[in-house]
């Protein structure tokens, strides 16, 4: 029965596997990949109210006790994470049935799009920390692939750089695991946690958890290490662009918000004003981006950096505020950022470019695409009944209550600056004079338009039914407020 | 023992990071797999080199070396064998493509969609 807490993973895994032996025949991959998807979000439902009635799941694989094998841990924070990555994965392969093209799709482009899956997933669910490496591994080999598949000179420049980036910090992870095995002698993240609150985090420790915030800040995006990334996700296609956005980037996050809460939150002096001060410049690089572009992939692009940048700073407040407004604002991002890129993907389809300035009146013809990305848009920036708010006025309260008042005015001015890079493209994109284009006839403007009603469908529920969520991201919190929580549901049978 | 590999590791990151910051795709790529091998090298002194038999339980020995540093530099050395063949083929089709292996060269996206 606790086997169920392994099917997020297993389930994309069995699927990707049987996909290879249909290389050619796209209809049947279309078909399996969707009922596997459809599969995944309800597993994932399913793990998400089983873990609300039951408390935390620890599943030791192949019944070794806990630090000795490796443990899959499920509690609230992993399992919404899951369901909201088997919700992108959902809608990214609608559109790619559209969007992707047969000579990508001949090509094992499902097979890997399941494995980038499994890689998150697993990610998501590992209790080990060297499991965790292994599963960032899965999930950068297949992004490499989803990147460089096609072949055209951009996407090969740019995954030169991409793959170079990402075998330094997988390099620097393998480093550090060497130095904390060095230290505590375990692997396993609960059985660390404990040891290192025993010791009381001396200083090499307090090193440790910077280098821990240099890999995954690579892999996230965070201020001075986030160069590598308008580049690279610039020149992906647009399904492989939503996916990238709406997972790569979240997995770093969500690994800095494990460790830093279970592993190392005994010395915050140090370390939460370090990732304070690096959210707050990266929240700034990322505006400035998203204002200079006249470019619509570049302008969602710096929008990843300016959200990174603010769930960042809300983990570095470490109260129940600051850590439930970053939960919050986490899973809005995740659907929110698949959405704004697919809308941007099929204006690209209609109108043949990316630059807002060849763009005009596009709300006369395709007016439902008009409006939802308006709506899509608003619940970005986070006006109030909309998905945004919530997570953002949290991570503000959490500020308030801990005095960081620069992180607060900087989260409401990015707020309104965000607005503005993003209504920007709806004021000349659909108002404005039409202009003339020649459309290739083969585009199903509804059938693309879909998926990404049904994301912002979601994020709009998401954001209506606040109050019913709500329990949910408290109970996710509860974990990372009080690690002991943690750590003796995977350490149980020890004490 | 330790205080020598150590060093040795060290110079393996130096000369990484140097190749690393090259122009040349061959010489970067030669670049990680020095530091590939100077991660490897970390993780078996870092896991302590104490005198010991091999892992195997027929050796019917005192003491053993410690087994799971050895088994995560077997999972490190696949992965990053992988990375690097991919890599390699990369910087093949590349040269093929697009006829240079100056990182220089390789700039400005926007022009080449």
């Amino acid at each position: 029965m606790n086997n169920i807490v392994f099917l997020p993973v297993l389930l994309p895994l069995i699927t990707g596997v049987v996909l290879i032996f249909f290389a050619k025949k796209t209809g049947i991959q279309k078909g399996i990949s969707l009922l596997s998807s459809l599969c995944g979000v309800a597993a994932a439902l399913f793990l998400v109210q089983y873990i609300s009635k039951t408390g935390i799941q620890a599943l030791q694989v192949g019944s070794w006790k806990a630090p000795f094998g490796i443990v899959i841990v499920a509690d609230m924070l992993a399992a919404l994470l899951v369901l909201t990555t088997s919700l992108v994965g959902t809608a990214v392969l609608l559109y790619s049935f559209r969007g992707i093209g047969q000579e990508r799709e001949k090509f094992y482009f499902y097979s890997i799009f399941q494995f980038l899956l499994v890689g998150v997933n697993g990610a998501f669910l590992t209790g080990d920390i060297f499991n965790l490496f292994v599963f960032f591994e899965v999930m950068l080999m297949a992004s490499y692939v989803l990147l460089v598949l096609g072949g055209t000179k951009a996407q090969l420049q740019e995954s030169l750089k991409y793959i170079l980036v990402n075998v330094i910090s997988s390099a620097l992870f393998v480093i550090t695991v060497a130095y904390l095995y060095s230290i505590v002698g375990t692997l396993n993240m609960a059985d660390i946690g404990r040891r290192i609150s025993e010791a009381g985090q001396p200083g090499i420790l307090t090193v440790i958890a910077v280098l821990f915030l240099v890999v995954f800040g690579l892999k996230g995006a965070i201020f001075p290490l986030f160069y590598w990334l308008p580049g690279s996700y610039y020149a992906a296609p647009i399904p492989v662009l939503a996916l990238f956005g709406a997972l790569l980037t979240k997995v770093g996050i969500y690994s800095i918000l494990r460790t830093y809460t279970l592993m190392f939150p005994h010395k915050q002096g140090y370390t939460h004003e370090l990732l304070a001060i690096l959210a707050i410049l990266t929240i700034i690089v990322g505006v400035i981006g998203a204002i200079a572009y006249w470019d619509i992939k570049k302008i969602i692009i710096y929008n990843i950096v300016i959200a990174v940048g603010v769930i960042a700073f809300g983990i570095s407040l470490m109260n129940q505020d600051g850590l439930s407004g970053s939960l919050f604002y986490l899973i809005h991002d995740m659907i929110i950022k698949a959405a704004l890129f697919l809308l941007v993907g099929i204006m690209m389809k209609i109108t043949g470019t990316s630059s807002l300035r060849e763009m005009g009146g596009l709300i006369r013809i395709y007016p439902v695409l008009g409006w939802t990305f308006f709506l899509a848009a608003i619940s970005l920036a986070g006006i109030p009944p909309f998905s945004g708010f919530a997570g953002k006025l949290l991570i503000l309260q959490g500020a308030a209550e801990k005095g960081a008042f620069i992180g607060m005015a900087v989260v409401l001015v990015s707020s309104l600056l965000v607005l503005y890079s993003i209504i920007r493209i709806f004021i000349y994109g659909f108002w404005g004079k039409e202009k003339t284009y020649s459309p290739p006839s083969h585009i199903h403007v509804t059938k693309l338009l879909t998926p990404a009603i049904l994301l912002v469908a979601v994020s709009i529920l998401y954001g209506i039914g606040t109050e019913f969520v709500y329990p949910f991201i408290i109970q996710g919190t509860e974990p990372l407020l009080d690690p002991q929580i943690y750590i003796d549901a995977v350490l149980k049978e020890e004490g | 023992m330790e205080i020598l590999m150590a060093i040795v590791i060290g110079i393996l990151f130096t000369c990484a990071t140097y190749l690393m910051l090259s122009k040349s795709i061959l010489r970067i790529i030669i670049g990680t797999g020095l530091l590939s091998h100077g991660a490897h090298l970390l993780i078996l002194t870092m896991g302590g080199l104490k005198r010991g038999a091999v892992p195997l339980l027929g050796e019917h020995a005192e003491s053993y070396v410690d087994p799971l540093p050895q088994a995560l530099i077997l999972t490190a050395i696949v992965i990053s064998f992988g990375v690097t063949s991919l890599f390699l083929v990369l910087a093949y089709r590349t040269y093929q493509e697009l006829g240079t292996d100056n990182m220089d060269h390789l700039r400005g996206n926007e022009a080449n969609e």
